[in-house]
């Protein structure tokens, strides 16, 4: 597996050799930051055109296909019409904070986006308690729903922040206990290590088997809630809220929220493809020489993409096929049902590998 | 409801979710239902039963059926069927009504097939032509009667009296 902090160690070098160091950072920290946001922008029109075909193919439908050869240019017809929106501002609103929400939503997902590691060597935040900082930042985003919803000042995006509120700090826990299952199996937070780690001794699911399937299980669950998806869509249930927290939001405002939600959905598939699939690590059988060597020659971030869009394509699945839940019953499969089982499968866990019995 | 407790109910959410994901994914991978019209005009089916507009059949000899009664007239709700007749003399000096104009206005008509049923000589029925649309309200009085056509004679069915013995036998 080709390792990528060659190529960022030497680019280092190259700079440090003409410049002093606090200029080469800055340089780099530039590209960064410019190969963030052009990601973020492919991987949310690559996203939403994605959706909006899996969602039509599970409705018996086509979906777009006629801006475009397949409809691809769709979303691009969609940005353009909401950036050319405008932006209304009401009256009655308190306008810094209703202007400041939705960036309060780009920069958690921007800082949980850094989070993920790529490919070996190529991880923009990688540290030894990587995860904790992943959980942290991934909260930040249900400050701006709050916002959004108490700054409107109207009653859907209130009620809406406010089950989100609920929803969000619920489904939380059960993100976060089961990333403690894999920490437990893996015995390190560092993304990167977490992941070295399947690419040495096999993938997590695998080498974790039932506590980890029951973790992976429940992630996809929480993930769903966390993403404000369907089932769990109910922050922003049209038939009860019109758009919930981000009704009174127009032009690229909305947009923003959009975006993020679809980038939270990417997030959500990624994390899960890192801790559980293996991340960047490719797929090995033992004895199968000729096929591991294949295997590897594919590079990491295709192994990286390819997991984590298979695991969007589960969650569009869940949300396509089931209703929406009521807010008890939302609840109530938090508190009553995920949490309880999320606590005994970290017991279960700290026995596998206490007594070795992990594969 | 049968009584599940917390296990049982686990184990049977789980199930009937799978179910359920069961069903969309076979419904992921089947063919669309998308009738993506413009360009399957040439093998758009519809039903018999639809009913888009009216028109009244000619045969090859550019002959209706329609004997200008005024029945179709009489059943319309909304007056969308207006019938124009004159009274002209047969050959063996009978006095008959023969339609001159049959004006139907598509703009007002409901589709409510009742001309259809009232008519008895089915010298009207709703035809498959859909595409209605144009920009000028009176381009919807259409005139139904082809022009230069003429009414269908029917061949006169012969009436023979029965006799009376016969009609008393079957009594």
């Amino acid at each position: 597996m080709f390792d990528f902090s060659i190529v960022t160690k030497w680019f280092h070098s190259l700079l440090t050799g003409v410049m002093p160091e606090w200029a080469a950072i800055g340089i780099e920290c530039f590209i960064v930051l410019l190969f963030i946001i052009l990601l973020y922008a492919i991987l949310a029109i690559a996203l939403i055109y994605g959706e909006r075909k899996i969602c039509a193919f599970f409705q018996c439908r086509i979906g777009p296909n006629r801006v475009g050869k397949w409809g691809l240019l769709q979303v691009f017809a969609d940005v353009f019409k909401m950036l050319t929106k405008e932006i209304i501002k009401m009256r009655q609103s308190d306008r810094f904070l209703h202007d400041m929400a939705p960036y309060f939503m780009l920069l958690a997902s921007f800082l949980t986006f850094a989070c993920i590691p790529w490919n070996k060597g190529l991880a923009i935040l990688d540290f030894n308690i990587g995860v904790f900082f992943f959980i942290a930042v991934s909260g930040i985003g249900i400050v701006g729903i709050l916002l959004a919803g108490w700054s409107s000042r109207s009653k859907y995006p209130m009620i809406g922040a406010m089950r989100s509120g609920a929803q969000l700090v619920s489904y939380e826990l059960s993100i976060g206990m089961t990333m403690l299952t894999v920490i437990l199996l893996n015995g390190t937070m560092q993304f990167s290590e977490i992941v070295q780690q399947q690419a040495d001794f096999g993938w997590n699911i695998i080498r974790g088997h039932v506590p980890a399937i029951i973790a992976f299980i429940i992630y996809l669950i929480a993930g769903n809630a966390e993403c404000n998806r369907g089932p769990f869509d109910l922050p922003e249930a049209e038939s009860e809220l019109t758009a919930g927290y981000h009704t009174e939001y127009s032009g690229m405002h909305f947009g923003f929220f959009y975006l993020a939600e679809y980038l939270n959905l990417f997030i959500c598939g990624a994390m899960a493809a890192t801790i559980f699939l293996g991340g960047w690590a490719p797929i090995y059988f033992p004895g199968w020489e000729g096929f591991n060597h294949v295997m590897s020659l594919i590079p990491g971030f295709i192994w990286f993409f390819a997991k984590a869009f298979f695991v969007v394509f589960l969650l569009m699945w869940i949300r396509w096929t089931f209703p929406r839940l009521r807010i008890d019953q939302l609840l109530s499969l938090e508190w009553k049902y995920l949490m309880p089982i999320s606590m005994l499968n970290i017991l279960l866990m700290a026995l596998v590998v206490c007594f070795g019995l992990t594969l | 409801m049968e009584e599940r407790n917390y296990i049982q109910g686990i184990l049977h959410a789980s199930k009937t979710l799978l179910v359920g994901l069961k069903t969309s994914i076979k419904i992921f991978f089947e063919h669309h239902e998308t009738e993506q019209y413009p360009e399957n005009r040439d093998t758009l089916i519809f039903s018999d039963r639809n009913r888009f507009c009216l028109e009244m059949p000619h045969n090859e000899k550019n002959q209706y059926k329609c004997i200008a009664c005024g029945l179709c007239q009489m059943a319309c709700p909304n007056d969308s069927i207006h019938i124009t007749s004159e009274m002209v003399e047969t050959e063996d000096g009978k006095k008959k009504k023969q339609l001159v104009k049959y004006e139907y206005n598509l703009g007002q008509c409901m589709f409510c097939n009742l001309c259809v049923t009232a008519c008895p000589h089915d010298a009207i029925q709703f035809n498959q032509e859909f595409e209605n649309a144009v920009f000028d309200k009176k381009k919807l009085i259409l005139t139904l009667n082809h022009p230069g056509s003429t009414l269908a004679e029917k061949p006169r069915p012969v009436v023979t009296p029965k006799p009376l013995e016969t009609l008393k036998t079957a009594e």
